[in-house]
Order: C-alpha cells, then sequence, then structure tokens
C-alpha cells in the first residue's frame, strides 16, 4: 500500500509507545500517533497535554493544544502550574514527543532563533513546554521531516536539551529525564550510543545510507548492523486515514 | 458590594498606560473582548505578559499598544507563526524576555502566593538561561544539588474571562484552567468578564469550582462571547477558520489595518460584534450539551 512520508513518521511513532505509557502530548502527529498506538498494540496509553487535561479521549481530531475536545470525557483537569510541577517534574511523565527547527548530531533541539538570540535572523516560537519535556520526561522521540538545514552538526540555540556535547555531560547536568532515546525522519530511525551521538539504526522500506547521509549535516555515524523498518500495514494506514484523521489534516 | 459595570468603564478605571497586563487563559476562555476594548480606548506602552502571546497580544501589538512582551511560546497555536509579534522582534519595535512554560507559570505561581521564586529543577538546556539573565541558579541547602529561579510576576492588572461570576466577583470556570488563578492573585487589580452573571446561591451551590474570590477582583463584567475566536467550555467551540485566517490576515500592513477597523474600531462592543459574526459562525460554534453527574454537598 502507498503512504506519504507523514504516515510512515506517524505510524514508526506510535510503534515506540508502549502500553499503559504516560505520553506529554503535543497537536499534529504525535497526537495522531498515540491514538494509533491505543487502537493498536497500546490501550491502555494516558495521553496528558501541557494545557492541563490527562487521560484525554478525544472524539474529534484537537486542532489545538487547548481543544475543549481533550477536556471532555477526559479522567482530570488541572492548573498549568500542577501539570509541570506534580507530572512532569515530579517524574510521572514516561514519554514526551519533541521537534524544532533544528536538531544537532547529539539530540539537542533548537525551537528559538535562527542567528544570534539579540539580534535574530529568524525568530522561532521558542521553548513553550519543550525544554522541562526534554529534561524531565523518561523518554523522549523526536519526531522530524529529514533534511540538511533540520541537522547542522551544532545547533544555534539549545531550546531543549539531548545530549549537549556528549560525554556524559547531560547526565550531569541534574535533569532527570534520560534524553532523547530516537530521532524518527521520514528517512530514518538515528538512536543515541552510548556518549550520545546520534547513530543511524535503521532505515525505511527502498531508502539508502547515502540518501540519509545527503540529508545530514555531519559525517553520521552508521551502527554496526543498519536494520529495515517494517512497512507501514494497511491496518494502521486505515485508522489513521478512515479514523482519526479523514479529512487528511495532518496527513497529507 | 457589587462590583458591576461595563467592559468600558472595567478598562479606563483599571488599565492605564505603562502597565504590565497579564490576560490569563491557556488556549481557553482568552479574553479578546477586553483586549478590543483596550484598543479602543488607545492605551499605551503595555508590558504585555502571558505564556502564549496568542492572536490578543498580536492583535495589541497591531495596534501600536505594546511596549514589551514577557513570554514562553510565541506561536499561533495548530497554524505556525505570530507573524505581527515575531516582526516586532525582528526589527526590534518592542522588547522581549523569555521562559519555558514552567519558568514563566513559576514566576506567577511566586507573584500569586507572596513568595521570592518557587525553585525549579535543572533541565539541562543551556541556552535561555544564558540569554536571559533573570534565570538563575541557587544551591538547596539540604542537598547541594543547583535549583533554576526566576523572579515573582507581579502585574499590575490580570484579565480573567470565566463561565459564571457573582456581581461581587466570585468567579466560577471549568474546562482547562490554566493560570488563570495565578494571575488574578498575582495581580494588583482584577478585571473579570463572564459569560453569565448568576446569582451568589449558584456560586455557592458548588463552592468547590470557584477558582477566584471576590475580595481580589476589581470589577466585574457581563460580556457573552468575551473569548472569540477562542473558546469557553460548554458554551462555544474554538474558532479554528479564525485562527488559520489571522495567518493571512497578519501578513501585510495594510491587511491589518483593514481588519482592525472593521472588527476593533468598527464596532461599539462585544454584542455589535457577534452579531456582526453572523448566524453562520454562530451556528458553526454552537456546541451541543454535555452535563456533568451531580455531586451531592450534603444538607448540614
Amino acid at each position: 500500500m502507498e503512504y506519504s512520508n507523514s504516515e510512515l513518521l506517524t505510524v514508526n511513532a506510535a510503534r515506540l509507545l508502549r502500553d499503559e505509557d504516560v505520553v506529554f502530548v503535543g497537536v499534529g502527529l504525535p497526537n495522531l500517533a498515540c491514538n494509533l498506538a491505543m487502537h493498536t498494540h497500546a490501550p491502555n496509553l494516558v495521553m496528558i497535554y501541557e494545557a492541563g487535561v490527562i487521560g484525554a479521549r478525544p472524539s474529534r481530531l484537537p486542532l489545538s493544544i487547548g481543544d475543549p475536545t481533550l477536556v471532555s470525557g477526559a479522567t482530570a483537569v488541572c492548573s498549568m502550574y500542577d501539570i509541570f510541577s506534580f507530572y512532569l517534574q515530579r517524574g510521572n511523565v514516561d514519554v514526551g514527543f519533541l521537534g524544532g527547527a533544528q536538531i544537532d548530531r547529539f539530540g539537542n533541539i533548537n525551537a528559538t532563533v535562527i542567528g544570534d538570540y539579540e539580534n535574530p535572523k529568524t525568530r522561532l516560537p521558542g521553548s513553550g513546554g519543550s525544554m522541562e519535556i526534554a529534561g524531565w520526561a523518561n523518554r523522549c522521540y523526536i519526531i522530524t521531516p529529514h533534511q540538511k538545514r533540520r541537522f547542522p552538526e551544532k545547533v544555534d540555540f539549545i531550546t531543549s536539551a539531548g545530549f549537549l556535547n556528549g560525554q556524559g555531560e547531560r547526565q550531569t547536568s541534574g535533569a532527570r529525564g534520560g534524553g532523547p532515546q530516537a530521532v524518527v525522519t521520514h528517512l530514518c530511525i538515528m538512536t543515541p550510543d552510548e556518549t550520545g551521538e546520534l547513530t543511524l539504526t535503521a532505515l525505511h522500506p527502498g531508502v539508502t545510507v547515502e540518501e540519509v547521509q545527503q540529508n545530514t549535516g555531519w559525517l553520521l555515524k552508521l551502527a554496526p548492523k543498519i536494520t529495515v523498518t517494517e512497512q507501514p500495514t494497511s491496518e494502521e494506514l486505515r485508522i489513521l486515514r478512515e479514523e482519526l484523521d479523514p479529512d487528511g489534516i495532518y496527513l497529507k | 458590594m457589587s462590583k458591576l459595570c461595563s467592559l468600558k468603564e472595567a478598562i479606563q478605571n483599571n488599565v492605564h498606560d505603562g502597565d504590565l497586563l497579564y490576560a490569563a487563559g491557556f488556549t481557553h476562555l482568552i479574553p479578546f473582548a477586553a483586549a478590543h476594548e483596550i484598543i479602543r480606548q488607545g492605551i499605551k506602552d503595555l508590558t504585555v505578559a502571558r505564556a502564549t502571546p496568542d492572536l490578543i497580544y498580536d492583535m495589541l501589538t497591531a495596534a501600536g499598544c505594546v511596549k514589551k512582551i514577557i513570554f514562553s511560546y510565541m506561536g499561533n497555536p495548530g497554524v505556525g507563526s505570530l507573524r505581527i509579534m515575531r516582526k516586532a522582534i525582528e526589527e526590534k519595535q518592542v522588547e522581549w524576555e523569555e521562559y519555558s512554560h514552567y519558568g514563566m507559570i513559576s514566576r506567577l505561581q511566586a507573584g500569586a502566593t507572596g513568595l521570592p521564586f518557587i525553585p525549579m529543577n535543572p533541565t539541562a538546556a543551556p541556552s535561555l538561561e544564558k540569554a536571559n539573565p533573570n534565570i538563575k541558579r541557587l544551591v538547596d541547602p539540604y542537598t547541594q544539588k543547583e535549583v533554576i529561579v526566576v523572579p515573582p510576576l507581579l502585574p499590575d492588572v490580570a484579565i480573567v474571562h470565566v463561565q459564571r461570576a457573582d456581581i461581587h466577583g466570585n468567579a466560577q470556570i471549568w474546562g482547562i484552567v490554566g493560570e488563570q488563578k495565578e494571575a488574578a492573585f498575582a495581580s494588583k487589580r482584577v478585571i473579570v468578564t463572564a459569560e453569565e452573571i448568576v446569582d451568589e446561591t449558584v456560586i455557592r451551590s458548588d463552592p468547590n469550582r470557584t477558582v477566584i474570590p471576590s475580595f481580589v477582583v476589581s470589577a466585574v463584567c457581563h460580556v457573552p462571547f468575551a473569548a472569540h475566536p477562542s473558546y469557553t467550555q460548554g458554551y462555544y467551540d474554538r474558532d479554528n477558520p479564525f485562527y488559520l485566517g489571522w495567518d493571512e490576515v497578519s501578513k501585510t500592513d495594510e491587511s491589518i489595518k483593514a481588519w482592525l477597523d472593521e472588527w476593533v474600531y468598527g464596532v461599539a462592543d462585544r454584542e455589535t460584534y457577534w452579531q456582526k459574526l453572523g448566524d453562520e459562525t454562530h451556528e458553526r460554534l454552537h456546541v451541543k450539551d454535555n452535563f456533568s453527574a451531580p455531586i451531592n454537598y450534603g444538607d448540614y
């Protein structure tokens, strides 16, 4: 079955989730990935939104992080202070999804500025909750299209921390979370090695190592054995297309 | 004592040139009607603080009300960039001060509880801490580990929109509760706008739902549909096409001016604005009822 890049990203993101994970969800592809996981292998997934909604069961596709459909039928609603302190800082969140304008060799993310901070060339939205999600969720997954400009060797600004400069720098920083466990792109999956450096571990069907390298801004480290991901199944695609995003808002 | 007044009076009496303003509401209950009244009254040099500036501060910036912005996520939620604020920052027409969401909300929480700061654990992300000298480190005297601190946020005035309030200002919210309580307790003056003004007995029938007590409130205004294009849980839906459309409106100075002329300067109040939106929009934003199971407080 044919599939789009965003469908490929969403399916591979969903497969990283485990049943009973508590996930800090964003709108767009991460929301679709969580809902897909709930419909397939992780029926007991708990979705938490930074607007303060816990155990959301959205009956329509949420179009913003504070969509009212997230509240109706949820298990709990709390203040913004509570969601960041009781839930995220305390260590009650298993998984966070992240994206950003730039991702570097050690999984650091820039969502703040291109160029100098005081004299911005391009001003981006900024952290929102991503600084804390990257710091404190047990596992983080970065979901992004794979283009050379998105993957510079070093980011202009570290909005949220990956493994900093590697060599255990993150571990000594005092941040509780495990950092990015995988970067899922429309070409491949990269995972950090023991120093925190992103390493090509899996290619999507039909993609070559050369193609990944051409779209990456540094000489990418290769795992000793690179696997190939399983194609999106017809059932996964059916759920996405017919049940979760029938109007193709995020999955074009 | 009744604090009920028109929105026009409430803004006249409580929002002044040069104030630090916090218009509360995380996606939900954003007090757009009050912002439009601020624009109509030509109030200048505001420092505006919000975790998510949203369209409300894009509009205030477009109308020339803003001197400085304090924020943690400057995007059009679910759409993309906030073009007007972004351009103002890139071209240095406004000053800015930036935090993460938790940093921003910790500032408000400290302000609301009378504390000098509320410590946060480190996140390992170094750049914002370097860019903003207000973000500092302290050593925890018990463990000798470092914590992050930010100063309290103490607005001159907070504006909060709620589902229902009584004439004294006791205000009830349900759905996403964001940071309205914190904003109200942190601020010197508080304006409450409400979808419904209800009798005090209605408030007293469900005291757990009261988020803001009367004695921190300066003015109460009855302003149905005050949150459009955001939403009020159980009353009307978020106008997502409006948020998408703003991306177009905010592209050029001419289209921004035309929008402000038509929808802010060209209407006297929120009632006129809501009628001008028309039946089709009213229908589209209508929500069906979905009541909670009643709870029993007991007759003691």
